[in-house]
């Protein structure tokens, strides 16, 4: 059963081989604009590890000339007619902001 | 009378003949939310307000004709509500309030229905527990101590103890199946695309799909009839007609092709679950249908090519959580950076943060030809594998889920035990087909156990046909916990 092969691979990986290093784990975090505590960093190396080392399971599969799947009922290129819409609530959607309101703006800190 | 335990088809019939009104049987079923809902916690929000006032409307207008008009449902807390609080049981969407009704509602509106309010899931739809909810778990109507499943744990529980007519839910790997596996009633996972995904909070969105919890497959194949179709609002739902499906809904199986794929037996399902579902099968068979063997064997990789797809894509969905356009802003950050950051650790759950780090990693230079795109071959090969199948059969007929439902708390640390779940309804998702989950028994413990019932793209009828034949043959749907 996969879920014996996880705990296997999990139960196998050696706390200083893993797959995504603390290290990492932070560069990806701050890439995905996510502050994490140590705690978070730690947990997460090696769950991180444990999955991807699972995922390694697929080089079995030779997928050499296969193309990729993105859309899997085969539609492409779905077009609608270009035409100018009137948006009915323009004032409701930038009332959903938390940040302060300005001029049917939304203020924000400063970006530097 | 008892009003909530009717099914769909039954409500229809007693607001047809005038037997008793919307408001009536809305009020019967808040009444049983207030008593029974505190020990499962199947709703987030109940809008009593709103059933009253849509139950009053559909009362005064007086024209029952939808099978839908006057009748409550809920649906799962995703799922967009214009005034109505819509959170993805997150913190970072505590306070959202809408602007739009998602296009399923407005389809659901234009019928009539009766909301009775928003139901628990998974935070972001992610998980097979509903325990990562920012609310708290749903509990299992046949054992308070075991998950109701998710992620969408709360419309099936609701569902499963008559605390709802039907409700609307999301499959994305099987959060609409497992759960309703594990709290036993049905639960439909449409083909992708076939019911519009406007105005639902996105997980994967190469991989949604918005089905729905019933009582009978009658149920589920009039709910369908209703939401089913193409939608100016996606782009991803084709032009396929949807048919009348209630023609399908026939008590014998002649000339049905089932197929048994032997992967989706593997070693590891729970004994009592196997058996229950290989006598299933063999009611199939007595109702009629020929069995076929089928043999799937990329089935084994479906859970690493699910993961590495769907997290990738949740990762890229999640980034507009930046806290400026919507949702919970990070007190005290002094430039937009530190805004995005601090908002994101605060506001997303453990399972979510998980989510965006590995999509960010395998999205990531690098590892994206390794990890991303290398799964979005095997899903080619998968979607190959299915067609393959389905020349031979006209519905897969397996277990929904290895295990019936686990105490709470069983898997939360171990992410890949908590993806197990998930092990017999992913391929599903990755290969874009229809799933029916039916009530096919019971563990000794007195835990339900489901039928996966699968077809080929766009042919939700043959689910209907199946499941409705193999329902009239059996009891296990009309069981229902005691929770009196």
């Amino acid at each position: 059963m996969i879920f014996k092969k996880a705990r296997f691979l999990y139960s196998d990986c050696e706390p200083f081989s893993m797959a995504i290093s603390q290290q990492e784990v932070q560069k990806i975090a701050k890439l995905a604009r996510l502050s994490l505590t140590e705690g978070e960093v730690a947990t997460l190396a090696g769950q991180l590890s444990a999955i991807i080392d699972h995922a390694k399971v697929l080089n079995e599969v030779d997928t050499k000339n296969v193309p990729a799947t993105a859309q899997i009922t085969g539609l492409s290129s779905v077009t609608f007619a270009d035409e100018v819409k009137a948006c009915k609530k323009p004032e409701a959607l930038i009332a959903c902001s938390p940040q302060s309101v300005q001029n049917g703006m939304i203020k924000i800190q400063s970006i530097f | 009378m008892e009003l909530t335990p009717l099914t769909l088809a039954e409500a229809h019939q007693g607001l047809k003949a005038k037997t008793f009104s919307s408001a009536e049987l809305t009020r019967a079923y808040l009444r049983r939310i207030k008593a029974v809902d505190p020990r499962l916690h199947a709703y987030v929000t109940v809008t009593e307000e709103q059933a009253l006032k849509d139950a009053a409307a559909a009362d005064k207008k007086g024209d029952f004709s939808h099978p839908l008009a006057g009748v409550p449902m809920n649906l799962k807390d995703i799922i967009c509500t214009e005034g109505i609080r819509t959170t993805a049981c997150s913190k970072i969407l505590e306070n959202f309030v809408p602007p739009y009704d998602a296009d399923v509602v407005t389809r659901l509106k234009k019928a009539g229905a009766v909301l009775l309010g928003k139901a628990n899931t998974d935070q972001f739809a992610m998980g097979s527990s509903s325990e990562t909810s920012f609310f708290g778990v749903t509990k299992n109507p046949w054992d308070q101590t075991k998950v109701a499943g998710g992620s969408s744990g709360g419309p099936a529980a609701s569902v499963a103890s008559d605390l709802a007519c039907y409700a609307i839910g999301t499959d994305t790997g099987g959060s609409i199946r497992q759960p309703a596996s594990l709290c036993s009633c049905v639960g439909l996972k449409v083909t992708y695309g076939r019911v519009p995904r406007h105005g639902v909070i996105s997980y994967a969105s190469s991989f949604d799909t918005i089905g729905h919890f019933a009582k009978t497959v009658q149920d589920a194949a009039l709910v369908l009839q209703t939401i089913a179709g193409q939608s100016e609002w996606d782009a991803t739902t084709p032009d396929v007609p949807v048919p009348d499906y209630t023609q399908f809904l026939k008590t014998d199986l002649k000339g049905v092709r089932v197929g048994v794929p032997k992967e989706y037996f593997i070693e590891g399902i729970e004994a009592e679950t196997e058996k229950a579902i290989r006598d299933a099968i063999e009611t199939l068979k007595k109702l009629g249908a020929t069995l076929v063997d089928i043999a799937l064997p990329l089935t084994k990789y479906a859970i690493p090519v699910y993961y590495l797809l769907v997290k990738s894509e949740a990762s890229t969905n999640l980034a507009r959580y930046d806290g400026i356009k919507y949702g919970h802003t990070a007190k005290g950050a002094k430039e937009l950076e530190e805004i995005y950051s601090k908002t994101r650790g605060e506001g997303f759950g453990d399972e979510v943060k998980r989510a965006i780090m590995l999509g960010t990693y395998t999205l990531s230079a690098g590892y994206y030809e390794a990890f991303y795109v290398k799964a979005a071959k095997v899903r080619t090969l998968m979607k190959q594998e299915y067609d393959e199948a389905f020349k031979k059969c006209d519905v897969l007929a397996s277990p929904v889920s290895p295990f019936p439902a686990f105490p709470i708390g069983a898997r939360m640390d171990d992410p890949l035990a908590m993806y197990a779940a998930d092990t017999l309804t992913v391929p599903g998702g990755i290969v874009g087909l229809p799933g029916l989950s039916v009530p096919a028994g019971f563990t000794k413990a007195g835990l339900p156990i489901g039928l996966q019932l699968q077809a080929a793209q766009f042919k939700e009828e043959n689910l209907f046909r199946a499941g409705h034949a193999f329902e009239q043959a059996t009891d296990w749907h009309k069981k229902k916990p005691s929770l009196a």
